[in-house]
């Protein structure tokens, strides 16, 4: 500022000082107060151990099911002896007992099923059947049939005269890769995890601005039902008290997510270890219980451990080619920019009204658009590059939920940018739309509004 | 001296007018009656003062310069409508209204422990709001009104809610806080307490001021030169320009009528004429009170 006075410059650098240290004071009260709660604390600690104790049960419940079914094969026709192949949850032996007396005595073998292939399977395929106590589960099933229509068509091809070679030239397992073409040159890419990322931190933005939001305006309402307004702006402004409110929430709500997430790494990184350790015994059991069975293990049971390694290690490859430190900024970018733009909205609706009942006419049609961004947020997911998703990304009130799922599938720089920027913009609207509500609201009591009243109230002066 | 001056303020909301044309003058280290009826504009008069909201147009001198923000630390406010975070503890409150105001902690911890000795609360500073009575309430809003030592404090109906106690310890410290330099405007429709404290007024009805000037002017403005005597006997020959207004019977056989003479004339004269007539038991001018020139200074502008 050349054109300045060095003296009113110096004014003008001690006020701004003095309004930035008092807006601190409010951002510091608002910060503790909530912090302190009791109900802050709680949360804190509840959530993650809800996360934790989810995921236990889900994990619980798969490891528990690793219950190893054990059939036994009837094989009349002599062509399906090692082509039913063990797995996780099933055994297959061979019986070389005839039907009639395997099926009185499979129960008492331990099996928990008896399947019957008889001599004439390749003509007639639907004779096989499947003996059992309890009744079979539909895995099972389909495994066995499975099994039998991969093999009686083998034999069919060769009968045809198309050789082995041919056959396993012709089986190949397809186990799809997406490849994403970029810059950087090819990655793998896994959209199952892209898509949960996205959706998972779009989500979380759009049940923030809600808790957070409700925080402000219950924070506003509070002051004005309790009168202190109009004491504490004396001292200081309006917007002034309204900013510090929403900067101490949004910092409250920062906190906890990093609460959150430190206490859930945490716990699963404590919980895996345990967890991890049962896997592993399952695990062995498996191995062991499999080398007891009649036919040799070892191969099959290997190759369930490797099939499970590379599930992992998929997943985790996909997160590798995650741009991670980009999903992580543009996470808290929006979060913040999406809590910003609707706190303070809710902030105007705290000052608009003089109790909790009133706020429900003003909260629908303000957080309609945030309840659409969540609904087209699965179509996103299936069509990140479509004009919905791109329109809906663009536009401020709606961009940090629907960006935030586009942002893991990869979105260009400049979509990025003016998504950003207009969110910056947005927010400065409705903090200045808010404020001129906020400073005429907090003082209005007794008063029901309408919104041609609150379309007044943005044109008061001072 | 004025510590506070207001010039022609305008305030206009919407289809209201809320100030027209008020200009005041708040003499330094006086009590400053701010009168009128609901509605009349005094908060929102407050308000501007306070720099809550602004005039449309006028401006108010504060201690001879432009009011700006700055000068929220040398006012003190203590609104009707008052309350305080009802979930935070006493001494909290206090230390976070005092650092609002411009005091660092320390200064606020140094006037704090003043404040609560003098009133003896010192046992509150932990306690939270809400474990207060009201009572307790309005004392801690008004420590939190004058803590931070301002020049100018303005009192909206103080006294409300204060048992007469309380009400009188608050009142001392008014008294006080004026001995000490201190101006106070006193916005109120208890007129007993205008009488007792205020040595200023000023009247506001209906977005105008219709009156202000030191009180005992006022009263001067307002006196309607009529005299009260008290005797034995009959009153009924008196001169023509003394006029008898009433005549009533006291509880113990004397008789009370009002006179009032002619704005020229020397009481004397009425003194003499009386003492020819009657016993004259007690005499006296009919000063008139608060109440009868806020009634009837709103009823005239209202006509």
């Amino acid at each position: 500022m050349p054109a300045c006075a060095a003296g009113s410059c110096t004014v003008k650098a001690y006020s701004l000082i003095k309004s930035m240290h008092t807006i601190f004071l409010i951002i510091k009260r608002e910060y503790l107060v909530r912090v302190r709660k009791r109900s802050f604390v709680i949360m804190t600690i509840l959530g993650p151990l809800l996360i934790f104790a989810f995921y236990a049960i889900i994990g619980w419940a798969a490891v528990s099911s690793i219950d190893q079914k054990k059939v036994a094969v009837v094989d009349e026709s002599g062509r399906f002896t090692n082509q039913f192949k063990n797995d996780e949850e099933t055994t297959y032996s061979y019986e070389k007992q005839p039907l009639s007396v395997a099926k009185k005595s499979f129960v008492k073998q331990g099996y928990d099923a008896l399947v019957f292939i008889p001599k004439d399977v390749i003509e007639r395929p639907k004779t096989v059947q499947i003996f059992a106590q309890k009744s079979v589960s539909l895995d099972l099933q389909n495994n066995i049939e499975r099994a039998i229509g991969k093999e009686i068509e083998t034999i069919k091809l060769s009968e045809a005269g198309i050789t082995q070679k041919v056959i396993e030239d012709a089986k190949v397992n397809v186990d799809a890769q997406t490849i994403n073409l970029s810059d950087a040159g090819e990655k793998n890419s896994n959209a199952i995890a892209t898509t949960i990322i996205g959706y998972f931190c779009a989500f979380l933005i759009y049940i923030s601005v809600f808790i957070y939001g409700t925080q402000v305006m219950r924070g506003v309402m509070e002051e004005k039902t309790n009168r202190i307004v109009e004491v504490i702006i004396s001292s200081v402004k309006p917007f002034q008290l309204m900013l510090g409110k929403i900067i101490g929430v949004a910092l409250v709500g920062l906190t906890q997510f990093l609460l959150w997430i430190t206490l859930t790494i945490g716990l699963f990184t404590i919980g895996g270890t345990i967890m991890g350790d049962k896997v592993d015994r399952g695990r062995q059991a498996m191995q062991t219980s499999g080398a007891a069975g009649a036919m040799a293990q070892g191969p099959a049971s290997a190759e369930v451990k490797k099939t499970q390694e590379s599930a992992v290690a998929s997943v985790m490859r996909a997160i590798d080619t995650l741009n991670i430190p980009l999903i992580v900024a543009c996470f808290l970018f929006y979060f913040l920019g999406g809590y910003l733009i609707y706190s303070a909205l809710f902030g105007a609706i705290g000052a608009a009204v003089d109790n909790e009942t009133e706020t429900q006419q003003f909260m629908f049609p303000i957080t309609l658009p945030i309840i659409g961004a969540i609904a087209v947020a699965q179509f996103v997911i299936r069509d990140p590059d479509g004009p919905l998703a791109f329109w809906t990304s663009i536009f401020p009130l709606t961009s940090p939920v629907v960006m935030m799922v586009r942002v893991p599938f990869g979105v260009p720089g400049w979509e990025l940018a003016l998504s950003m920027v207009l969110l910056i913009l947005g927010f400065m609207g409705t903090t200045w739309l808010a404020a001129r509500i906020y400073r005429v609201g907090i003082l209005m009591y007794g008063k029901k509004v309408s919104y041609k009243e609150l379309s007044k109230w943005v044109f008061y002066k001072g | 001296m004025n510590i506070l001056e207001t010039h022609h303020i305008v305030k206009q909301y919407a289809e209201h007018r809320a100030l027209d044309d008020v200009s005041l003058h708040v003499p330094k280290g006086s009590i400053f009656g701010l009168l009128g009826p609901n509605g009349a504009g005094k908060t929102s008069l407050i308000r501007i003062i306070n720099q809550i909201t602004a005039p449309d147009s006028g401006e108010v001198i504060l201690d001879g310069e432009r009011l700006k923000p700055d000068h929220i630390k040398r006012i003190g406010y203590l609104p009707e409508e008052r309350g305080l975070y009802k979930k935070m503890k006493v001494g909290e409150q206090l230390l976070y209204l005092a650092q609002l105001k411009g005091l660092t902690e320390k200064e606020a911890m140094e006037k704090l422990k003043i404040w609560f000795v003098k009133f003896d609360i010192k046992t509150w500073w932990t306690k939270q709001v809400e474990d207060l009575s009201k009572g307790m309430q309005q004392k801690v809003q008004f420590v939190a009104t004058v803590m931070h030592e301002p020049d100018l404090i303005i009192l909206d109906e103080p006294f409300s809610g204060f048992d007469p106690i309380n009400a009188n310890l608050i009142k001392d410290e008014i008294l006080e806080l004026r001995d000490r330099g201190k101006t106070i405007i006193f916005s109120t429709h208890r007129m007993e307490s205008v009488e007792e404290l205020c040595d200023h007024i000023a009247l506001i009805n209906r977005s105008h001021k219709v009156l202000d000037g030191p009180k005992r002017a006022i009263k001067e403005q307002f006196k309607t030169h009529t005299y009260h005597v008290e005797y034995q006997g009959t009153l009924d020959d008196l001169p023509p320009a003394f006029e008898v207004l009433t005549t009533t019977a006291t509880d113990d056989n004397f008789q009370r009528t009002d006179i009032r003479i002619p704005p020229d004339a020397a009481v004397n004269e009425l003194i003499r004429h009386l003492l020819d007539r009657v016993a004259v038991r007690s005499f006296g001018e009919n000063i008139p009170s608060m109440n009868d020139i806020f009634i009837q200074a709103v009823g005239e502008t209202n006509d």
